[in-house]
């Protein structure tokens, strides 16, 4: 994907500083917007609310791969030039933990309240990559569907204002061009920027995707981009996409996984697996909740609280009497197949974007590229090339 | 709805142990006004003078068996409690006084006391559920105080407590910590850990120290191989599985995979 392929843009491209970049974080705040993007804590770049261009990385980067990021210093002033980190837009959209409802015990009864969302009114998520656009609109089919959308996704996700980021630096542990979900941004966004870093300038190409894109974009009085800048901005694009740190042969990787549940890569695998669950933690795309139902000491109120929850806890596949998946295999097996086999079955897509924060954030570096590798390699003849469904 | 007639007993009891865990009741301070309202303190030596005599509906116990008196004084206890619930690491995992397990006790005691002949104790510290039945254990070395109200608020309510036996590393997820493992190349207990403390050592920058025992599937051997490969020695590996909770199954094979 090039940014030429964005959806029709009212107006060409044009061309941003940083001081424009810092009028268009000035212009979201003063929209209504709490604006969210990337900056540096604890020695890495994570996503917070964001005062101006200040508290953008600039000049910062990371290194990554299996179960290792070391935060780096670039020798240029960068302000996105740097791969994803530990959180996702999941945070935001779909928050760790949400109180659902409330009730109170009256004389002979009880009321039941809804709990507001406590979210401000609109988010604006400055820096969202390719790989993140794609993760969003997986979510958006399991939480935002035409059956029962889920309320607090909904309400979040609405009217979310998002400035893409094309990805000018692969990360160690990325493969969105396995995944065909990047490095850059195909639709989705409000604005999508492409940092040029050169010796004399540096600048953002800035195409819009929306009518209030367009608006806000036209606020920072940008210049037009010529040419020259939208060639350059693709040739970015192409250089990313040439440094993928992973690959991913996905022919026929559904029929490949669902017809090896007993390969004995799933024992090996399960002796390093730690089931701590950041994998699905840091998963974009991983959805799952549990709900807990609490009452207060006095015995007054309950409460409805949901939060993350993991296919790798115990009592994620609780039924009466005990876990359906006890074992460690069972678990790791059911993600993976999850993620890029029955996902397809269930939403239409891969469960995976290729954004690698699985690999990267797993404390014993489980990748999910090598397991695949490893199955595919070391399986009965007959089946290894695959191809034949037509699914990715 | 009517509520019970009378508020159920509460008893307090103290083995060995620290008081800490004890304490995170007064220390309730938002909750304790509503804790005193819906039960009945009716045993409490760390709180009031006033005891009233058994039987008690909810009995807390803290700490571990080390003596032949304890021995006798945990089934007195049981007899008389309705629900016995265990809190803390001494009480569920022999506690930091469990490290005499793997040691001679008498050379301790000949040691560490001027008058050896005084002192009587048992050559383990062991669990209360080593014991006696127990109904409900609440990990924490100390334990956390928010789960303290919520262990004591399902029992009044005649639910199961929410205490999640997942790892560390959910909470820290949830928290948005950036892992401490990952990318600082610090050692941490918490993926073969008990959740429970809110990630709180990996919210400062620390790892794990794990307080609260085992988790529910705890891979230690595949944790150990990175422990290593971050630059803890075998000695090292042992010892961080041998602290508050080196009598817990898990931890103890791992520790004593490690002894040099
Ligand atoms: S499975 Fe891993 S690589 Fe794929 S989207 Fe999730 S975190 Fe990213
Ligand atoms: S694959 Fe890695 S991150 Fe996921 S549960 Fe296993 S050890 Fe944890
Ligand atoms: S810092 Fe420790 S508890 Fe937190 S995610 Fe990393 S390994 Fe798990």
């Amino acid at each position: 994907m090039t940014i030429l392929d964005t959806p029709p843009s009212p107006t060409p491209a044009r061309l941003l500083d940083t001081n424009g970049v810092g009028r268009l974080l000035d212009a979201l705040r003063e929209g209504g917007y709490e604006v969210i993007g990337p900056t540096v804590r604890d020695r890495a770049i994570v996503y917070d609310t964001i005062g101006n261009v200040a508290d953008l990385p600039a000049g910062w980067t990371d290194r990554q791969d299996a179960g290792q990021y070391r935060l780096e210093r670039r020798d240029d002033h960068a302000l996105f030039g740097y791969a994803v980190g530990p959180h996702s837009w999941k945070r935001y959209l779909q928050p760790p933990a949400t109180t659902l409802w409330r009730a109170r015990r009256t004389d002979d009864s009880f009321e039941v309240e809804t709990v507001a969302d406590e979210a401000p009114s609109r988010f604006a998520f400055v820096g969202v990559r390719a790989c993140e656009l794609h993760a969003m609109r997986i979510q958006d089919r399991v939480l935002d569907g035409d059956q029962e959308p889920d309320p607090v996704y909904h309400a979040r996700r609405n009217d979310a204002f998002i400035v893409a980021v094309n990805c000018a630096q692969a990360g160690g542990t990325c493969f969105c061009v396995s995944m065909e979900t990047g490095p850059g941004a195909d639709g989705g966004f409000d604005i999508c920027l492409t940092e040029l870093v050169e010796p004399d300038r540096h600048v953002f190409v800035a195409v819009s995707g929306s009518v209030r894109g367009q608006e806000m974009l036209d606020v920072t009085e940008p210049a037009t981009a010529g040419p020259d800048d939208v060639r350059k901005a693709e040739a970015v694009v192409e250089r990313t996409a040439a440094s993928m740190g992973r690959s991913l042969d996905t022919r026929g990787i559904h029929d490949l996984l669902l017809s090896n549940p007993e390969h004995p890569r799933w024992d090996d695998v399960a002796a390093r697996c730690l089931t701590c669950a950041n994998c699905t933690m840091v998963c974009p795309t991983c959805f799952c909740t549990s709900v807990d139902d609490l009452t207060d000491v006095s015995g007054q109120v309950a409460e409805r609280v949901r939060r993350w929850d993991s296919c790798f806890t115990m009592e994620h596949s609780y039924l009466h009497g005990g876990s359906v998946r006890a074992s460690a295999r069972s678990r790791y097996r059911q993600w993976l197949t999850h993620k890029l086999a029955t996902w397809l079955d269930q939403f239409g897509t891969s469960g995976c974007v290729g954004c690698g924060r699985c690999i990267t954030w797993c404390p014993v570096g489980i990748d999910l590229t090598e397991e695949v590798r490893a199955i595919r390699d070391t399986q009965p003849t007959g089946t290894r090339s695959g191809g034949s469904d037509g699914r990715t | 709805m009517a509520r019970a007639h009378r508020k159920p007993r509460l008893a307090v009891w103290k083995f060995a142990s620290c008081d800490g865990c004890q304490l995170s009741l007064l220390d309730c301070e938002d909750e304790l006004l509503a804790v005193a309202g819906a039960v009945e303190i009716a045993y409490f030596p760390e709180a009031s003078r006033a005891m009233v005599r058994g039987p008690y509906d909810i009995s807390l116990v803290e700490g571990s068996v080390t003596t032949p008196h304890d021995a006798e004084r945990i089934q007195a206890i049981r007899r008389q409690s309705r629900h016995l619930v265990t809190i803390g690491a001494c009480a569920t995992a022999g506690g930091i006084q469990a490290l005499r397990n793997f040691r001679d006790i008498t050379e301790f005691v000949s040691v560490v006391y001027a008058r050896p002949d005084y002192i009587e104790t048992l050559a383990t510290s062991t669990p209360i559920a080593h014991h006696v039945s127990v109904d409900f254990e609440l990990r924490g070395c100390p334990i956390s105080k928010a789960q303290l109200v919520e262990v004591l608020s399902a029992f009044i309510a005649g639910r199961k407590p929410v205490t999640p036996a997942h790892s560390v590393c959910i909470e820290c997820k949830a928290r948005g910590n950036v892992c401490v493992t990952v990318a600082h190349g610090t050692p941490c207990l918490g993926p073969v850990t008990h959740a429970g403390c809110g990630a709180l050592c990996p919210s400062y920058h620390r790892g794990c120290y794990g307080c609260f025992g085992p988790m529910e599937s705890p891979n230690t051997r595949s944790l150990s191989t990175r422990l290593a490969a971050l630059g803890m020695t075998a000695g090292d590996i042992g010892r961080v599985y041998r602290t508050f909770n080196a009598l817990a199954d898990p931890f103890r094979e791992e520790s004593e995979a490690h002894d040099t």
